[in-house]
């Protein structure tokens, strides 16, 4: 009797065992296939619609077949080059100062709560305070607008993966260059920046990617621009924005460039966040470089 | 003379490096301080009715009538739907990863985790917006509308697919690799030891990870969930694509809504008045405190496990 109760308990053990281990393996495989679902659509979608004028021409007139985005990519790339001017320095200066000179004191603890609680406000919010900060007191919507806003963005990405990048780097290096009597300054910027440069310059990577495919900060900064521009004075085109019109338009023909501007970001970041990995993994920051 | 400079060239790098940190901070103080000034017009007009809600239409632009109500309606019905749906999947595979998977896998696993938490919101709405809304249109809602339709949360009277569902689907599929890479660090930082002696006492798989595991990483499970929440809480452009932006309250989750920051994307650009657009920016103060109070929360709880702070052990 009491022998029966035991194997019966037993084997319900085994069987609440084996049915959870079944329930993880399905957790996994529904995660994975939307991913695959999106991927796939995306490359067969992308790929079937990308071709030399979607790089070279403009936007075609509402409802014309043809045209591409090259006046989105340029208005991309001056958007984030503007981004970059501003999160990269002031992030890879947070960065060492929370690695280099603040190392567990309170206000570096302070800082870096702060840094991964902005990481997570919606950038829409940004969007807004970049509207509040410069739109209106100059009166229009420009490209520098827009940068800003994505230039605060990165500023929190770049520093947490600045420090982390910083932090690989071992002790020896920091006393062997003090040993050499070199300013603590020199020692800092030309020993262990130049040491851990190539992580921090696809954590960089990583923020330029993620800002790349940001669509709310720009819609009230940035607006869109149906023509050719360079000025960071003037309402700009960005490819999320001209995705967010296209795919939201009733016309075939503007679905087809949305789907092929989205495989162009993905593309953008897959190449970064398959960078950062490889510099994590491969030890590039131990020492071995 | 050339040591002299030196010490001045120190000190002025160092504190250049504490002024980009403190930055970070300033950043914060300034988004508050810009928010809080040009949403005035509208919190003095409308104080804490707007909040609570008006009689009559809640958001009527063209008349000057404005209350958040089905808007913050809209956002926590969809965070709370999305929630519903990925914590026990992100849990799954949290668990999957660490303690099931052949170690072969877990690496291209956790890749593929990570490129999902990377995409843009806006490719998500994409494909939200021509796969699974098209999805839900044909094949799930008629299911769903015939046989719960009786629980009055599922009604037949939106035959676009958009809506209040189609939001929280696309935003679990978005909140389901942060929560999950979350839990995954925090499981993972509960000591070989404490697995070691469950096991020891003659434990299955399942009994080690609820009791060597789960227990001891709950505090941190709580904080990647509570993390999710708060990107829930704020994301925009998917949501704004597949919601339907109607500024009504409904209770049926076939039904078209808006959500906070959804509707700040959709009118901000051509608002019709002052106050119409100083009333979005209160809505955009409202999300900045509450993002900044989950995400801080979120952070605390994770810190707690994964910072060597000793499980509680029973």
């Amino acid at each position: 009797m009491a022998a029966g109760s035991t194997s019966f308990r037993s084997s319900l053990r085994t069987v609440t065992d084996h049915t959870v281990t079944g329930l993880a393996v399905l957790a996994t495989l529904i995660v994975i296939l939307p991913l695959i679902a999106i991927f796939v659509y995306l490359l067969i979608k992308g790929a079937s619609s990308l071709n030399i004028d979607f790089f070279i021409k403009n936007p075609a007139p509402e409802g014309e077949p043809g045209g591409g985005m090259a006046n989105a990519i340029v208005g991309s790339g001056v958007l984030l080059a503007i981004a970059s001017l501003i999160g990269v320095p002031i992030g890879i200066g947070a960065g060492i100062y929370l690695a280099e000179f603040g190392r567990g004191t309170r206000l570096a603890n302070a800082i870096r709560f702060t840094a991964d609680v902005l990481n997570g406000v919606p950038s829409i919010v940004m969007g807004l305070a970049a509207y509040s900060l410069i739109v209106v007191p100059q009166g229009h919507f420009s490209a520098f607008s827009g940068g800003v806003a994505l230039g605060i963005m990165m500023i929190p990405t770049v520093a947490r993966t600045s420090e982390e990048m910083l932090l690989m780097v071992p002790n020896n290096i920091r006393e062997a260059a003090l040993g050499l009597g070199l300013p603590n300054w020199r020692s800092v910027l030309s020993i262990t920046v130049r040491t851990a440069s190539p992580g921090i310059i696809t954590g960089c990577m990583l923020a330029f990617a993620r800002v790349a495919g940001e669509t709310a900060p720009l819609i009230f900064t940035a607006l869109g621009n149906a023509y050719w521009s360079l000025s960071p004075n003037q309402p700009i085109e960005a490819l999320p924005l001209q995705i967010w019109i296209y795919a939201s338009g009733p016309y075939e023909d503007q679905h087809r460039l949305a789907w092929a501007a989205a495989l162009v970001l993905i593309l953008l970041i897959v190449a970064a966040v398959s960078l950062v990995r490889f510099v994590t993994s491969r030890g590039v920051l131990k020492g071995n470089s | 003379m050339s040591r002299g400079n030196s010490a001045l060239a120190d000190r002025g790098f160092r504190v250049l490096m504490i002024a980009c940190g403190l930055s970070i901070f300033g950043i914060v103080l300034l988004i508050l301080s810009e928010l809080i000034v040009r949403s005035e017009m509208s919190w003095k007009q409308f104080g804490l009715r707007f909040f609570a809600g008006t009689t009559g239409s809640f958001w009527d632009p063209v008349n000057g009538g404005f209350s958040a109500l089905p808007f913050i309606y809209g956002t926590l019905v969809t965070s709370f739907l999305s929630l519903l749906i990925s914590v026990p999947l992100a849990v799954g595979l949290a668990i999957f990863l660490t303690e099931i998977c052949p170690r072969f896998l877990r690496g291209p696993l956790a890749f593929i985790t990570e490129l999902l938490a990377a995409i843009p919101s806006i490719i998500y709405g994409m494909w939200a917006l021509f796969v699974l809304v098209p999805l839900l249109r044909e094949h799930v809602n008629p299911l769903l509308v015939k046989y719960l339709g009786w629980s009055g949360l599922f009604s037949d009277d939106n035959p676009t697919g958009l809506g209040y569902l189609a939001a929280g689907v696309i935003l679990a599929v978005m909140v389901l690799p942060i929560i999950s890479s979350l839990t995954r660090e925090v499981m993972t930082s509960v000591p070989h030891s404490q697995r070691e002696a469950v096991l020891a006492l003659g434990a299955t798989r399942w009994e080690m990870i609820r009791m060597g595991v789960l227990r001891n990483a709950r505090i941190g499970i709580v904080g990647a969930v509570i993390l999710g929440l708060g990107r829930a809480l704020g994301e925009t452009m998917a949501v704004q694509m597949v919601i339907g932006s109607t500024p009504e309250i409904h209770k049926s989750l076939l039904a078209n809504g808006a959500s906070m920051s959804s509707v700040i994307a959709s009118e901000f650009a051509e608002a019709v008045s002052d106050l119409h657009r100083s009333a979005l920016i209160e809505i955009g103060l409202a999300l900045f405190i509450v993002t900044i109070l989950v995400n801080g929360l979120a952070r605390l709880l994770v810190w707690a496990v994964t910072r060597g702070v000793p499980a509680r052990v029973h």
